[in-house]
């Protein structure tokens, strides 16, 4: 095994006429802790969701543990697209764990349920163990007392743990985070922000898209600026966020100048 | 499998199914004007405060949606004159039939649209001294009329592939027209497909036509 | 107005009108059953975003929605033999235009819950893994299931009324029975008037449920 874990070279995404993103080339070592940051529409969570294939790319190519994923075709636009299984994809995904904005929790199961439903289902674990397992990994999240309650009753907080438990409990590779706090009232950012900041001392592969450029730079080993679908500028977290060399990502940090880091 | 298709048959007695498709109009028309004249009635009755009037329009919107189209042509045409001791021709009893089945249901979109205009504007009309009649015309039905029309229309719509069931009355619309010519003919693939066709032209484009209204409708609301 | 009712010709009758009545139970049990089940199947090609799967499954959806169940058994009887190269049985027909029709209705059913589920809840099951069926069986249906259920009972009332016309392929069923027995005895009032009741009976419980699903699903919303 390598120890890059995945590694995108050339990726493009065009919704219809809207290109988003234009030719982005990453790696991402294993134990790596990347943090992506850039303006609104500039692109940052279509390149995170290129990478579980929540959006199939229009071009490029990604690689998982050495391994070039899909097999060579033709895009109806006669783009170089990649053309992908879908058992394939249901593989990858369960290696590269994602957490969403809106959770996307299962509403008609309970905590423990949602949890379970992908040991159970995808990796066909039997009900015990799957139990087990997810109870261990709702602990870690500091849900154990909410085991049998549905997630329209808990807070957002609360719910996005869910969520992180449920990705958790796949034991994933590369663990996907997209503005996991983006849609939580304010005062309920601390909780979610904690329990990813332990899953970084455990030395997991991670890659976020945040906003919070204070959590970004003690969480991140690398921050990467992305602006108008490319990489704009990349480094350590005292180099991007505290010494940026480019105007560009000058200009946006300008706006958070007055934070501390 | 080899079917040969002959549409020249059914061309050559085109003239009948066109008679036929009028036919099927004019017995939706009426039955759609005459329908909304009884929805509308059992509808003010259902919302009486008055028991009297309240249940014998709930039992004849209930008795309506929970029996078959096909019942109530026969019973106006067989039963009924027996009854009054009077006879109809076909078309009175499938109007009678259509008329009072798409009463019962125009009756369910009248009431849904008015119970659905909020309490606030019954009193504020009342406690502007305007009596019951006054409010329905002048504040509730302007308003509840809007959300009738999509219901409606898809009322009349239901009502116009109903008339259909006349045939069995040998009344003289389009699916009866198409037996004729079948039976002149013996081209019954032709003749069933072409009048399938014809229905699905004129519903297809009266829906939509209707939807457009229902948009304009909309928009200036 | 001096009808007499003869009542005893309804005793008599009785027992050929239970039997008509199991034969409309069979019809719509097995159009029902295998209505729904076909209906689902092309409600997943109607969601598909492969235009080859897409386009044909809309217009089977339209061509049922848009002509007279009528001509749809009419041309299932008489028409359809005639490129299958072999005669179909009454009942055979029947119950093959009715599952069809009630097929493209519960597609339509299908859709529409299928779609109202939000696009995170595919892909929060895809980014465990899940595949399309996966998902489909365990996030989707078990959240959009009690939500069509009126819907779903409003059509099983629909079919049970839309039996009645397989009376006109000489089905022996309910209606059937009823216009067999009137002309037997000379007596439609009688008789027309019970095959009415009997299928009030029959749909009442249906449409009476289906009524309280709606309220009940509406209260919790």
């Amino acid at each position: 095994m390598s120890d890059t874990v995945i590694r995108i070279r050339n990726l493009h995404k065009r919704f219809g006429d809207l290109h988003v993103v234009k030719g982005v080339d990453l790696e991402v070592k294993r134990g790596e802790r990347i943090a992506i940051i850039g303006a609104s529409g500039s692109g940052k969570s279509t390149i995170l969701r290129c990478l579980n294939f929540m959006e199939m790319p229009s071009d490029g190519t990604i690689e998982l543990d050495g391994k070039l994923l899909g097999t060579e075709g033709r895009a109806n636009d006669g783009g170089a697209a990649r053309t992908y299984s879908e058992s394939e994809l249901c593989e990858v995904r369960t290696r590269v764990g994602m957490v969403f904005q809106q959770f996307n929790l299962f509403p008609h199961m309970t905590v423990l349920e949602n949890v379970m439903e992908g040991l159970i289902t995808v990796k066909r674990t039997p009900k015990g163990a799957a139990r087990s397992r997810a109870t261990e990994q709702l602990a870690k999240v500091g849900l154990q007392d909410k085991l049998h309650a549905y997630p329209g009753k808990l807070s957002g907080g609360q719910q996005q743990r869910v969520a992180i438990a449920r990705a958790l409990a796949m034991d994933p590779e590369v663990l996907l985070f997209d503005e996991p706090t983006s849609s939580l009232d304010p005062e309920l950012v601390g909780e979610v922000l904690r329990v990813i900041h332990a899953l970084a001392e455990e030395g997991r592969t991670m890659l976020l898209v945040t906003h919070e450029l204070g959590f970004a730079y003690h969480f991140a080993d690398r921050v990467v600026f992305i602006a108008d679908g490319i990489v704009y500028e990349t480094g350590t977290a005292d180099d991007v966020l505290k010494h940026p060399t480019k105007e560009r990502t000058q200009a946006f940090l300008a706006r958070f100048t007055e934070r501390a880091f | 499998m080899q079917y040969q298709w002959d549409f020249a048959a059914v061309w050559s007695h085109f003239d009948l199914l066109i008679v036929g498709l009028i036919g099927t109009v004019e017995l939706a028309l009426v039955s759609i004007v005459l329908g909304v004249i009884v929805g509308f009635v059992v509808a003010l009755m259902r919302l009486s405060h008055r028991r009297a009037l309240r249940t014998p329009a709930t039992a004849f919107v209930e008795f309506y949606r929970n029996t078959p189209p096909i019942v109530h042509f026969f019973w106006f045409f067989y039963a009924l004159p027996i009854l009054i001791g009077l006879s109809f021709e076909p078309f009175t009893a499938a109007v009678l039939a259509l008329s009072t089945q798409s009463g019962a249901f125009y009756a369910e979109v009248f009431r849904g649209g008015i119970v659905s205009i909020e309490r606030g504007q019954w009193e504020g009309a009342k406690a502007l001294g305007m009596n019951y009649r006054a409010v329905l015309r002048r504040v509730i039905l302007p308003q509840a009329l809007r959300r009738m029309v999509a219901p409606f229309v898809d009322r009349s719509f239901e009502l116009t592939k109903t008339t259909a069931l006349a045939s069995s009355l040998a009344y003289a619309e389009l699916l009866y027209q198409a037996m004729q010519v079948n039976s002149i003919t013996y081209r019954p693939m032709e003749v069933y497909t072409t009048i399938a066709i014809m229905y699905f032209i004129v519903l297809f484009a009266a829906s939509n036509l209707m939807r457009l209204v229902e948009y304009r409708l909309a928009r200036v609301g | 107005m001096e009808y007499t009712w003869d009542f005893k010709v309804i005793l008599d009758s009785f027992p050929l009108l239970l039997r008509g009545l199991v034969v409309t139970i069979e019809l719509w049990i097995l159009a029902f059953a295998i209505g729904l089940s076909l209906g689902f199947a092309v409600s997943l090609a109607r969601v598909s975003s492969r235009g080859w799967l897409n386009a044909p499954a809309i217009g089977y959806v339209e061509i049922f929605r848009n002509t007279p169940v009528l001509v749809q058994l009419i041309w299932f009887y008489y028409a359809f033999p005639i490129v299958l190269g072999a005669q179909l049985s009454p009942f055979t027909a029947a119950a093959l235009s009715l599952t069809l029709n009630t097929s493209a209705y519960c597609a339509e059913i299908f859709r529409g819950g299928i779609v109202s589920i939000a696009r995170g809840q595919w892909e929060g099951a895809k980014a465990i893994g899940m595949t399309r069926a996966m998902t489909m069986r365990r996030v989707i249906l078990p959240q959009v299931l009690k939500r069509m259920l009126p819907a779903f009972t409003n059509r099983g009332i629909e079919l049970a009324k839309v039996t009645s016309l397989a009376s006109l392929l000489a089905v022996n069923e309910l209606m059937y029975q009823g216009r067999l027995l009137s002309s037997t005895y000379y007596r439609p009032l009688e008789i027309l008037t019970v095959v009415a009741l009997v299928y009030f009976v029959l749909i009442y419980p249906g449409s009476y449920l289906s009524a309280r699903l709606e309220r009940r699903l509406a209260a919790r919303d």
